[in-house]
This record gives C-alpha cells, sequence and structure tokens, in this order.
C-alpha cells in the first residue's frame, strides 16, 4: 500500500494512485494518455482547452481530466463513446477558427492540433464552418511573428511569458467568439517590453506563433560566389538538433552536425564553444578586476540576449552590472570579421556570418550594430534556430543519421568543455569559476565536482566559493522570473553576490526558444532541461579539454591579435554597450 | 415629531423617472408653507412596483400616489399635506374602492407578497444608519456575537434550509460550514452584486433600499466562518448601490459595527466595495474572484472550490445579495421563521423581477411555492392589451421557458430545474402570442454569446455555432438536419463548459424547443414564423377588398414601397394600394396605421 494512496477505477481497472493527483497524471501512471491542448504542467493548469474531458462517475458534466484530481473510490472513464464525441466535437469547433493551411505552416508534422485531428479521425474539417474572425499577421518583431489565425487560445504562451518569465507582454484581448491573443492596446510584438526569448513559440501547439525564418537569407548567402560564408554553432545546439531527426533527448549530435553543415555548403564551420572559451578569458578578467577594486559588483553575464534586453527595460538600475562582454556569438562575429578575416586575407564586407543558435533573442542581438567589431559591418550577418537548421538540412536532402561524423574547421574548432556546459544554466558559472580558480591560486584544478552546487535546474541556485582567501559568492538564475527574484532580492538588500549568471529561458539554452519543439504530452512529464543539460554535462566529462584559459586557439588569438585578456583592442572588439529601454 | 412622512421612491428605476425633482419639488413648497416642522420627506428605497414610477407613500394616512410629477407637487402639498383632502386622481387605482382609500396591502399586487429580503425596502431612509437599527438592524449581529457561537451561527442557517439566491441554490448554511471547517491564517467573504441576468434588479434593490442589511450579514457571515475581511462586488452600472453602500460601510465603521473589536466581542470584520465593469460572467463566483485578485474575470476551474481556496488563494464564502439579506431575519427570529414559508426543498421567499409583456412591471417578493399563475395573473395584473401569456422565461439566460401549461407549476428551486428552466437570481420575463419563442431563444443566446469570456472552447466557439444554426431558422434557411445539430450542440455545450454560464447558455434553446418544437419545425418546414416576429419570414400584403384606398399606409411607408392600384374593390371609392414586397423592410409601420385591418401579415 502507498502512502498517500488513493485507490481509483479507470475503465473498469483498478488502481492504486498518489492522492493529489489529478485525473491526467493518474491515468498516465497507467499507461493511458489523456490528450490534451491547452495543459502545460505547473504553467498553464486552466481547464480551458476541454479536449481532456473524460467522464467520471456520478459527475454532472464531463470534467476537465488536466484539473480535477482524483479521490478515493473515484470511478473515471476515458474513452466512452460520449468522450469521443465530445472530444471529436471540441476538435472541430477549433478547427472551424483555425486558418488550416496545413500544408504550408511551419509547424505542420508537429503540430499538436494536426494530430489529434488525424488521432481522432477528424473526417471534415469543415463540419462547424461559420463565422471566422480575420487578423492580419503581427511580424513587428524581430524574432518571431504572430498568426491569430492559426490560434486556438490554449494560452500557452500568455502563461510562460507571465510565470516563467514574468515579462507579461501578451494576454487575452476582447472576449468570447472575438477573444485573441495580444498586447496592451493592441500593440504589436515590437511595440511592447517583449524580451525575445521565444519561449512562447516552444509553448505554441500550433503555427500561430513562429520564429521570424532567415533560412533563405542564408541559402542566398551561400549561393552568392563573392561571399565568404561561415557559420557557428552554439553550445545546446549539439544537443538539440538530434531531437530534430529522431534521436533520443538529450543526444549529442556534434559530428553529423558539422559534416551536415560542410554539406549545405559553408566555407567554415566553426565552434561557438571556441567563442564561449574567448568569453571566460575576458569575463573572467572583467570579474577579477571588479573584485579588486569593489566597483559595479555583482558583476551579471551577459550571454543571454533575452536576459540583456530584460534588463534593459526592466531593470535599467543593473546595467552598470552588465559584463560589458559581447554574448559568444557576437564574439565570434567579432573576431570572424577582424581577426579571422585579417588571417584569411578577406576583406570583412565579403565576410557572411551565420549562426545557428538555440535561441530567437539572437536574431534581436544579431541586429544590435552600434558596438560592431567592423564599424558599419553586422558582427552576425544571419542569426538561425536549431529547428531553422533542421528545416535547411532537409530541404537540402541530406540524410542526418546517415552521414558521417565530421570535426569543426580551424582556426575556431577547438573548445573546451567549459565552453560546452554554457548550454546549461550554471554553465557560464561553472566555466568561469574553473578559469577564475586557475588564474588566482595558480593551483591546478583537478576536482571538477567542486562547482556542482552550480548545477541543475532549479530556478535560482546559491554558492560561496573561497579564491585565495576572498569570499565570492555567487548565485545562478534561469528564467526571467527567477532572474526577478535574484534582482529584487539584491535590489532589497536582503541577498548580496559578487557574480550573478542570469539565463532568459529556464533550465538556460537547451532550453531555448529556438530549440526543437517538444509536444505538451512529452513535455508535461519529461524534464526537458535536465535530460538535454545531461548530455551537455556528459559531452564535458569526456572532452580532453575542460578549462577554456587552456584552448589552444583561444591563446593563439591572444598571442596573435588580443594580446591579453581585456587588452584594448579586445574591449574595443569583444566588449559591448547597453541602453535604457521603456516599457511602454 | 412629524405629523406626517411623505415616503418617495429613491430606487433606480424612480429616480430615472425623476423622483429626485419630486422631492425638490416637495420640500420647497412644503418649505414655502412653513411646514418643515410637521412633515418630513423620507427618500426610500424600491416599492417594486416599478411600472408605476415615480412613486410617493403618504404617512399615516397610507395613500400610494402613481406616477407623480414635479407639476403634482403643489396639488399635494396644498390639498393632502395642508388640508387633509387626498389627491385622488394620483393614486394608485387598485387602492380606491368605493371612494375610500384601500391599504397598500390589501392590493393584489402587494396581498400575496410576503417581504424578507425587501423588507426594509421602501420602507426606511437607506442613507440613514439609525432608522435600520430602529427597524432591529444589527439586532442579530449583537445577538451572534454576544450570545451565540460561530457553529450556533451557521447551525441556524443550516436549519433554516436558506439555499443560495444567485442560480445554483447550494444550501447556504452548508457553504459556510465548509470555509468554517478550513484553517487559514486570512479568510473572506464575498458578496456578489454582479446582477447581470437581463431584468432582473432586486440585488440593486436590495442595495439601495437596505445596504445596512448586507453589512450586517456579510458581518454575520464572517463570525460563523472566521474571515475578517469581506468584499462587495458589485457593478459599476449601479451608481446609487455602490453610494449608499459605501455611506452604509463607512456610517456602520463609525457606529463600531465594522472594524476592530465589535460588540466588545473580540471580532473584527471590515469591508470593502469593488466595482465590476459589467461582465456578465463575472456573476461566476470563480471569475468574480479573480476580477477582485485585479486579473481579467474569468472562470478558473473547481475543484478547488473556494472554501478550500477562494479570494487570492484563501478560504472564501461567497453568496449573492438577496442570500445575504434573509441572514440578518434568520439569525434574529429563529431558523424556525425562515424554513416554515416555503416549500419542503426551497424554505422562505423567493424575489422575482417582474418584466416583459405584464402590466405590473416590478419586484415581488412571494413565499417559495407560489404558482406561476398567482404571479402572473394575481400579482403581476395579468398580460396587457388583452393578449394571450404564452411563455415565462425564469432565471434568464441560464434558464428556460414555462409555458401555458405550467402556469400552475409551485415555483421553487427543483420543480423549476425538472422543467428545465432554474430559478436563477429571479428574472421572470413573460411573452405573449406576439412573442416566437425561436426568436426568443435567440435573443438570450446572443446575449450569452456576446458575454462569453472567451477561455473554453465549448463556449467560446460552440455558442456563437449555436447562434448560427438559430440565425438560419430564423431567416428562413434552416433544414431539419440543422435542428438535429442544434440539440446536439446544446447538449455538448451543457456537458463540456469550464463554467456555469457555458453550462447553462443552451438552456433557452433546449426549453423553448422542448416545449414549442412546433414553433422550430414551422420555420424549417413551412418557413413560417407562427408568432410573426422573425422579419425574414413574414411577408406584408394588402387585402385588396378591405382597402377603401385611403393611402395613410403608402404616406407612412418609409420606403415607399406601397402605391396604388387600379383596382376598386366593390362598395369603395377609391382604388386600393398594394405593396411591393422587394422594396418592402418589413418595419410594420402600415399595419398599426391601417384602421381597417387591411394590411396581412
Amino acid at each position: 500500500m502507498m502512502e498517500n494512496a488513493v485507490n481509483i477505477k479507470i475503465n473498469g481497472f483498478d488502481y492504486q494512485v498518489p492522492a493529489g493527483s489529478t485525473i491526467l497524471e493518474a491515468a498516465h501512471m497507467v499507461g493511458i494518455e489523456i490528450p490534451t491542448l491547452c495543459y502545460l504542467k505547473e504553467i498553464n493548469a486552466i481547464g480551458a482547452c476541454r479536449i481532456c474531458v473524460v467522464e467520471v462517475k456520478g459527475a454532472r458534466s464531463l470534467v476537465a481530466a488536466c484539473v480535477f484530481p482524483v479521490n478515493e473510490g473515484m470511478e473515471i472513464f476515458t474513452n466512452t463513446p460520449k468522450v469521443i464525441e465530445a472530444r471529436k466535437t471540441t476538435l472541430e469547433l477549433i478547427l472551424s477558427t483555425h486558418k488550416k493551411e496545413c500544408l504550408s505552416c511551419v509547424r505542420s508534422g508537429s503540430c499538436e492540433l494536426q494530430k489529434l485531428c488525424k488521432d481522432y479521425g477528424i473526417e471534415d474539417e469543415n463540419t462547424y464552418k461559420g463565422d471566422f474572425v480575420n487578423y492580419a499577421i503581427d511580424s513587428s518583431a524581430t524574432h518571431m511573428y504572430r498568426d491569430n489565425e492559426k490560434c486556438i487560445l490554449c494560452r500557452r504562451c500568455v502563461a510562460v511569458c507571465d510565470k516563467l518569465q514574468s515579462v507579461s507582454v501578451i494576454g487575452a484581448n476582447a472576449r468570447g467568439f472575438d477573444t485573441h491573443i495580444g498586447s496592451a492596446f493592441e500593440y504589436g510584438l515590437g511595440d511592447v517590453a517583449c524580451v525575445s526569448c521565444g519561449q512562447c513559440i516552444t509553448a505554441c501547439p500550433t503555427g500561430a506563433l513562429a520564429e521570424r525564418d532567415d533560412t533563405q537569407k542564408v541559402f542566398d548567402a551561400i549561393n552568392d560566389p563573392e561571399k565568404h560564408v561561415v557559420v557557428q554553432t552554439a553550445p545546446a545546439v549539439r544537443v538539440g538538433l538530434g531531437e530534430e531527426f529522431g534521436y533520443e533527448m538529450g543526444s549529442i549530435v556534434t559530428g553529423k552536425m558539422v559534416s551536415a553543415l560542410k554539406m549545405l555548403g559553408f566555407d567554415g564551420v566553426f565552434d561557438t564553444n571556441f567563442a564561449a572559451d574567448l568569453t571566460i578569458m575576458e569575463e573572467a578578467t572583467e570579474f577579477l578586476g571588479r573584485l579588486n577594486k569593489g566597483e559595479n559588483l555583482p558583476l551579471i553575464t551577459s550571454c543571454s540576449p533575452g536576459w540583456i534586453k530584460f534588463c534593459e527595460h526592466y531593470y535599467p538600475e543593473f546595467i552598470p552590472n552588465l559584463s560589458s562582454c559581447k554574448s559568444p556569438q557576437g564574439m565570434f562575429g567579432s573576431v570572424a570579421k577582424t581577426f579571422y578575416a585579417e588571417k584569411m586575407g578577406i576583406d570583412p564586407k565579403d565576410i557572411f556570418v551565420v549562426s545557428v543558435m538555440p535561441c530567437t533573442a539572437k536574431k534581436f542581438e544579431a541586429e544590435r550594430t552600434d558596438h560592431s567589431a567592423v564599424a558599419g559591418l553586422a558582427d552576425i550577418d544571419a542569426s538561425i534556430t536549431v529547428r531553422e537548421l533542421a528545416r535547411m538540412i532537409r530541404k537540402a536532402g541530406i540524410n542526418f543519421r546517415a552521414i558521417p561524423d565530421a570535426e569543426f574547421d580551424s582556426p575556431f574548432g577547438l573548445a573546451s568543455g567549459a565552453g560546452t556546459i554554457f548550454g546549461a544554466t550554471g554553465g557560464v558559472m561553472e566555466a568561469a569559476l574553473r578559469t577564475a580558480y586557475e588564474v588566482v591560486t595558480g593551483n591546478e584544478l583537478e576536482d571538477f565536482a567542486a562547482f556542482s552546487a552550480v548545477r541543475g535546474v532549479e530556478g535560482v541556485k546559491e554558492a560561496t566559493y573561497n579564491l585565495n582567501g576572498t569570499e565570492v559568492k555567487v548565485a545562478v538564475a534561469s528564467g526571467l522570473a527567477n532572474a526577478k527574484k535574484v534582482l529584487e532580492m539584491v535590489k532589497s538588500g536582503e541577498k548580496k553576490y559578487d557574480f550573478i549568471e542570469i539565463m532568459a529561458c529556464p533550465g538556460g539554452c537547451v532550453n531555448g526558444g529556438g530549440q526543437p519543439i517538444v509536444p505538451a504530452s512529452v513535455a508535461n512529464f519529461t524534464d526537458v532541461r535536465a535530460e538535454r543539460a545531461k548530455g551537455l554535462y556528459k559531452d564535458d566529462e569526456n572532452l580532453p579539454l575542460r578549462k577554456s584559459h587552456l584552448n589552444p586557439d583561444v591563446k593563439a588569438v591572444y598571442d596573435e591579435f588580443f594580446g591579453e585578456p581585456g587588452s584594448h583592442k579586445a574591449h574595443q572588439i569583444l566588449h559591448t554597450g547597453y541602453v535604457e529601454r521603456k516599457k511602454y | 415629531m412629524y405629523r406626517s412622512h411623505v415616503l418617495v421612491c429613491g430606487g433606480t428605476g424612480c429616480t430615472s423617472s425623476h423622483s429626485g425633482e419630486l422631492i425638490e419639488a416637495l420640500e420647497a413648497n412644503i418649505k414655502e408653507k412653513g411646514l418643515e416642522e410637521e412633515i418630513k420627506v423620507v427618500r426610500t428605497g424600491c416599492f417594486g412596483l416599478c411600472a408605476l414610477g415615480p412613486i410617493m407613500i403618504v404617512y399615516p394616512e397610507g395613500c400610494f400616489y402613481s406616477e407623480v410629477k414635479v407639476d403634482d407637487i403643489p396639488e399635494i402639498v396644498e390639498e393632502h399635506l395642508l388640508k387633509g383632502r387626498i389627491v385622488k386622481r394620483l393614486l394608485y387605482k387598485e387602492t380606491v374602492e368605493a371612494e375610500n382609500v384601500k391599504p397598500l396591502n390589501e392590493t393584489n399586487f402587494y396581498k400575496k407578497q410576503h417581504r424578507v429580503a425587501l423588507r426594509n425596502c421602501g420602507v426606511i431612509d437607506p442613507e440613514n444608519i439609525e432608522e435600520y437599527i430602529a427597524y432591529d438592524g444589527y439586532a442579530a449581529l449583537a445577538k451572534a456575537l454576544t450570545e451565540m457561537t460561530p457553529e450556533d451561527v451557521i447551525q441556524t442557517v443550516i436549519d433554516s434550509g436558506l439555499r443560495g439566491r444567485g442560480g445554483g441554490g447550494f444550501p447556504t448554511g452548508r457553504k459556510w460550514s465548509f470555509t468554517a471547517a478550513n484553517k487559514a491564517d486570512q479568510k473572506y467573504v464575498v458578496c456578489n452584486a454582479d446582477e447581470g441576468d437581463p431584468g432582473a434588479f432586486m440585488d440593486r434593490s436590495v442595495l439601495e433600499g437596505d445596504p445596512h442589511c448586507i453589512v450586517e450579514a456579510m458581518t454575520l457571515c464572517g463570525y460563523a466562518t472566521g474571515a475578517t475581511e469581506g468584499y462587495v462586488y458589485v457593478r459599476a452600472e449601479y451608481p446609487i448601490a455602490v453610494q449608499r453602500l459605501q455611506k452604509a460601510i463607512d456610517d456602520a465603521r463609525a457606529y463600531g459595527l465594522l472594524g476592530k473589536n465589535i460588540f466588545g466581542s473580540g471580532f473584527d470584520f471590515d469591508l470593502f466595495i469593488r466595482l465590476g465593469a459589467g461582465a456578465f460572467v463575472c456573476g461566476e463566483e470563480t471569475a468574480l474572484m479573480t476580477s477582485i485578485e485585479g486579473n481579467r474575470g474569468e472562470p478558473r476551474p473547481r475543484p478547488p472550490y473556494p472554501a478550500v481556496k477562494g479570494l487570492f488563494g484563501k478560504p472564501t464564502t461567497e453568496n449573492n445579495v438577496e442570500t445575504f439579506a434573509n441572514i440578518p431575519q434568520i439569525i434574529l427570529h429563529g431558523a424556525e421563521f425562515f424554513n416554515t414559508m416555503g416549500t419542503e426543498n426551497s424554505k422562505g421567499t423567493k424575489v422575482f423581477a417582474l418584466g416583459g409583456k405584464i402590466n405590473n412591471t416590478g419586484l415581488v417578493e412571494v413565499p417559495m411555492g407560489t404558482t406561476l399563475r398567482e404571479i402572473v395573473e394575481d400579482i403581476g395584473g395579468g398580460i396587457p392589451n388583452g393578449k394571450k401569456f404564452k411563455a415565462a422565461q425564469s432565471g434568464g439566460p441560464s434558464g428556460g421557458c414555462l409555458p401555458a401549461s405550467l402556469l400552475d407549476i409551485e415555483i421553487d428551486y427543483d420543480n423549476l430545474v425538472a422543467k428545465g428552466a432554474m430559478m436563477g437570481s429571479g428574472g421572470l420575463i413573460v411573452m405573449n402570442e406576439d412573442d416566437c419563442m425561436v426568436d426568443i431563444a435567440k435573443f438570450f443566446l446572443k446575449f450569452t454569446v456576446d458575454e462569453s469570456c472567451g477561455k473554453c472552447t465549448p463556449c467560446r466557439v460552440g455558442t456563437r455555432r449555436l447562434l448560427e444554426i438559430l440565425e438560419k431558422i430564423t431567416s428562413g434557411k434552416g433544414t431539419m438536419e440543422d435542428l438535429d445539430r442544434m440539440e446536439y450542440l446544446c447538449k455538448y455545450i451543457k456537458e463540456n463548459s469550464l463554467c456555469g454560464l457555458g453550462q447553462t447558455a443552451p438552456n433557452p434553446v433546449l426549453s423553448t424547443y422542448q416545449f414549442f418544437k412546433d414553433e422550430y419545425i414551422a420555420h424549417v418546414v413551412d418557413k413560417k414564423c407562427p408568432a410573426g416576429a422573425c422579419k425574414d419570414l413574414v411577408t406584408y400584403s394588402i387585402d385588396k377588398d378591405k382597402c377603401i384606398g385611403c393611402g395613410i399606409c403608402a404616406k407612412n411607408c418609409p420606403v415607399d414601397a406601397i402605391t396604388r392600384t387600379e383596382y376598386i374593390a366593390p362598395g369603395h371609392k377609391l382604388a386600393s394600394f398594394s405593396i411591393d414586397t422587394d422594396k418592402c423592410v418589413k418595419c410594420g409601420v402600415c399595419v398599426g396605421n391601417c384602421k381597417f385591418k387591411a394590411v396581412i401579415k
């Protein structure tokens, strides 16, 4: 007998399940999947779409399994003709307000509505054809668009924007049949204080929300003989991309990814992890500098452009605390258009830098050109998400699973495990500490578990380390709602830190807004953040090189070009500035 | 001491027919005659007989003057108040019998009424706390706080048999006991004054006419359930109610009847008003609480019920205004006072807002179990213009219709539900032979479609598709398959919607379909609207032999659709007219203007 268990019957069979479970959870435990659309565990339990209805003996009407708790003796029926008919009608009603462009839709094949219609055998998608509200597509934001004609009003986007990110720039506007998702006063997403994190996109069950597709721009560059097109791939891409091609969550597919990129025709395939190592060199130097001077502490990381935009809109008072280091994406672009251009003897104008990112905010970052390494040129010419890269690979007819592994090109092909773990929350902090420890103490770090307190998917993590007699208090936050908590504690004086890592997306880049979309039916019962992070940490463990400052490619860049970390040249090229942005 | 009191209705109905100006004129005239020491003018709450407003009652005679105009005031003051001669021409005619003035409570309108919730409405000055106290106000609170335990209070409410007057009819005492049983650092009492049913205004009347009874009842509820804070959620469209309630709260605080250590008992309770923006769905208890919390008013799934996790996540008891209005009386006079009225499972009285095709539009309070016929024919005075009763819609857009065959139904919660209607908040809209029941169903459904919050699919999309089917039927394009689909969608929406709004939205359709199926079929098969209400199915024509050729119809036709023919009917001198149906907009002006009944629908 389980403690705190209740006895229930599902479809006539007896089960014992934990008390407090919802019907949905109880059914899942015993191998019955009840369909959902609006439900996101702990984030959006609102019982709105009604696709999960089941019959409960004695209940007046059908009940929503996603929110209804089980109780002792409950008899549940998940597949009666009445239930199936109700779900079918709900789907047909949703379809009657849905722009059914399934053949050309970016989410064809990964659309949760499409899957359910198939599962439930919807024969006529026009059963309830009637009035249809027309909406213009909102493409005012840099990173994405919203097509409300495809929206099914599940509100998952609203919930993640509010609960995970505490940004809350979208919500339900109007009411009844005219209800639609939008911002206050019907402002476009580009006109409100959206941080571009893209969490709404990965939460969307349909094609109502999608990243701005920049793949054609990349194909055009590749096909332009005048252009030298180089590509960089962020740490978390190697652990996300495989899912697009049927690999198990958490699989590392670096070799095939590099191979596919080469087959796509890029002139140089490089690793953003190299740039991450470079970032550590600059940022660790910056940190130690500020720590010595006791100035602008806590230092807060600047790798996550969603976080940067959040800070600029909502916490401008922390702008002096932000690290002035460009993000790894930005550092790579800067080095590509300066050091690399010089080394290769190519006019920076002719170098086209593509970055593959697990992130939509990187599209926004790519368009911040006020601190470009080469005046008049963007550091990054196109930033695409993991989903867009997968689309390119499919379009090019590359059989991802069948191709052999390949290695990154030189001179930015070598990277440390410290760079790899940038993709998970706590990774930047750990990478910085590995380097800082050795730089400050002069001792070799042998026990990599020393910094394990900053690992894991918890939203806020804290630790205190002793760097040669100096106590360093650090905090790590992922998900902007958690970032907000930390910042508020710092503001109120409740907490004092020296160094804070903030990633906009919960769990860090592994769970970024540009990663493959995981259907809610999987995400509700799997910790996507943890599964993908596991892959990265394993990759780190298997690498011979695990400390940024030992990366020979990084050393070479300093020796040949920048001199030393924090040098004037490094500042000119690898650092940036921020602006205060309005909320309204 | 005054020798005479003039009570003038200050409810919303009479206020909009200028009772405020009457009071000004009265006071000016009284002053002019130097009678201000002898005669007192009191602005009260609603008397109930809104159809005859503005209303004024002069005591001690008990003269009920109706439809009083400012111009009548000098005469009333001069004749009645100064010389003691009743102004008979202004008396409500029901109160005049063989030259004598009959007491008001012997008139048909008031005779069968029994006022518990409305007992002070039209009797006291709602803005004067001392008048409320003089009428036993706050005596129940004093009794509870000094002589009763919280458990005693709940037991009395349970024993009284009081059920929620807002819609569902859940036993009030049990609701209180659930909240009482949950331990928490903070609990709340919420009063639902978001009255939204079209045509229902009993809650407004209570708040306008007797606001202190809500303050007292909520304080009692707080004591019984362990709550120390209460919120009244009231529509911003009820400005008089809001202002009087705020005054009542302020006065109660000043008298120590709200706040810390009430009656020295150690019990603290305070009350606040929150204004709603008039969304019907905010009458649903979870949506209401979401709105008080400052969010978009949308329902949330239950469980958890408010008694466990309500306002701001804390245990909360929510009742509507009329439910609370009964509480002080129950506590003061005991459960038996209440449970001896009514039927087996529905105790006490119920206030109905009578509206539609009925002579005495207004508010009536009758014991549960009173028949529909008594309400419509005796109290309501029947249907105007000699028309026939067709049906009464009970429970507003969530309720259903009761046809003539059910006129003798004893109205209580369970009888209404058994017939597909519901008590709801007590709106009772009477329909006559000119009303098309399909059109009525469409009207109510249109209301819920407009008021749907848009959260769940069945209500957001389903009700809209249902409405489209009804529109198809009333425009003559419906098929028998549409009727099947209509019935299926009704059941689907009831079974699948998130909250009470959606779950009851199809009721008007289902109940009219149940009792007036032939009307639906006439629209679909014969393409006819038997009541002649659905414009698309009506054609106007002129009986050329009845038409005398006067041309009044043609002169008044707004679209010049009527022209003279060359035909002169036998016995007539002028050529008759005919209607061009292509031009006709079916406004019906010609029908009303033809004295010879020559225009046929």
